[in-house]
């Protein structure tokens, strides 16, 4: 029952990466090439090249490439499901408590003291970011390394969001094609 | 909040699409777009809210981005809500990976796609240090020590220390817990 393994293998993989990407890869590399072979070591690569090059989480990411090479279309259905439906479950439980629970106080201070370091792990993420394309990588930060054209399109990007209150995803898009002509150009 | 409830659906579901169909890189990315739209656009969610719901996403099992969209779902639409803000989250990729996987290999190899892709990432770097000030400046507002030591402790441990994230929510849950138990604590006495 390729179908059923299919299954099996993404809800084990959707149930244990807590926390996002971080750990998908590994836990995806433990089913796919280890357990099932379904992946050849080159194939993974191949699978974390793409998952970093296109949008959305890792593991549907995953689950889609490996589903539709092992059962095709419907392969990467189940493969899908198994990997949210964790998920689905988990969260939708934890959604209703907090619905109901959050005006107690105990909940409150937890959720108060919660929220300035959700926009701490923010700001991190987008510093690091950020250290990428103006340097290509934190271990890289120094004025010989800095990327003047990813600088700029940075600081382009961040003055219309602050300043006008620009469309994040029109914004993104401009970095993109600002991305393809500076390239063209020999700048980037 | 005045639309009916089809319309809020379907707004909920083509909001979530657009917005996953346009997001690269990790889940802090696409919750950082969904402030910006069920937040500071739509009016749906306050801050405090989707920074609760940013907490839950992140230390539940599953992918962020799903995770995120389940509470959204929810709370706009109930279960039906709950699927369309899914199925919105996941069809993007499922469609454009399904497309990309026939010739993969040339895509990953591509020069013009490279370009486009390291562009974009600057605007991602953007949008997120956008939103960082934001919610940054908000909690400096508190003028609440506790509050402003736990995002100074919160950022050298993820930033500097890189101690994995679960401890760090842990940890800033537990000093909440002791906050709640000093507070009541300190009314029995008063």
């Amino acid at each position: 029952m390729t179908l059923l393994d299919l299954f099996l293998s993404f809800l084990q993989t959707g149930l244990f990466s807590v926390g996002g990407g971080y750990v998908a890869i590994p836990l995806i590399r433990s089913q796919t090439v280890d357990v099932h072979g379904w992946l050849t070591e080159a194939e993974l690569m191949d699978l974390a090249t793409i998952a970093e090059m296109t949008p959305g989480p890792i593991v549907v990411n995953g689950a889609t490439f490996v589903g539709l090479k092992i059962a095709g279309v419907p392969g990467a259905l189940v493969a899908t499901f198994g990997a949210i439906l964790p998920s689905l479950i988990i969260v939708s439980l934890l959604a209703h408590i907090y619905r109901r629970f959050r005006e107690m106080p105990l909940l409150q201070s937890v959720l108060a003291s919660l929220r300035p370091a959700v926009v701490a792990l923010i700001a991190a993420a987008g510093i690091n970011m950020l250290l990428q394309v103006a340097f290509g990588g934190r271990n890289a930060v120094a004025l010989a390394n800095a990327r003047w054209a990813g600088i700029a399109l940075f600081a382009a990007a961040f003055f219309a969001l602050r300043k006008w209150k620009a469309n994040p995803i029109l914004i993104m898009a401009l970095c993109g094609a600002g991305g393809l002509l500076l390239g063209l150009a020999g700048a980037f | 909040m005045e639309q009916s409830k089809p319309k809020r659906l379907l707004t909920l579901f083509a909001s979530m699409l657009y917005i996953s169909a346009f997001t690269f890189g990790g889940g802090f990315v696409i919750v950082t777009f969904m402030k910006r739209k069920f937040v500071d656009e739509l009016h749906w969610i306050d801050e405090r809210e989707m920074l609760d719901m940013t907490a839950l996403a992140q230390s539940s099992p599953g992918p962020i981005a799903v995770n995120a969209a389940i509470q959204v779902g929810w709370k706009m639409g109930g279960f039906a809500g709950m699927l369309a803000a899914v199925l919105g989250t996941i069809i993007p990729p499922m469609a454009i990976l399904t497309v990309i996987s026939l010739f993969y290999q040339k895509f990953a190899a591509n020069r013009y796609v490279a370009l486009v892709l390291r562009g974009m990432s600057c605007g991602v770097a953007a949008v997120i240090l956008d939103v960082s000030v934001s919610l940054g400046r908000n909690v400096l507002k508190t003028k609440n020590g506790v509050y402003l030591a736990v995002m100074a402790a919160a950022f050298v441990a993820t930033f500097f220390l890189k101690i994995n994230v679960a401890w760090i929510i842990l940890s800033a849950a537990l000093i909440g817990v002791i906050m709640a138990l000093a507070a009541r604590k300190g009314g029995k006495r008063a």
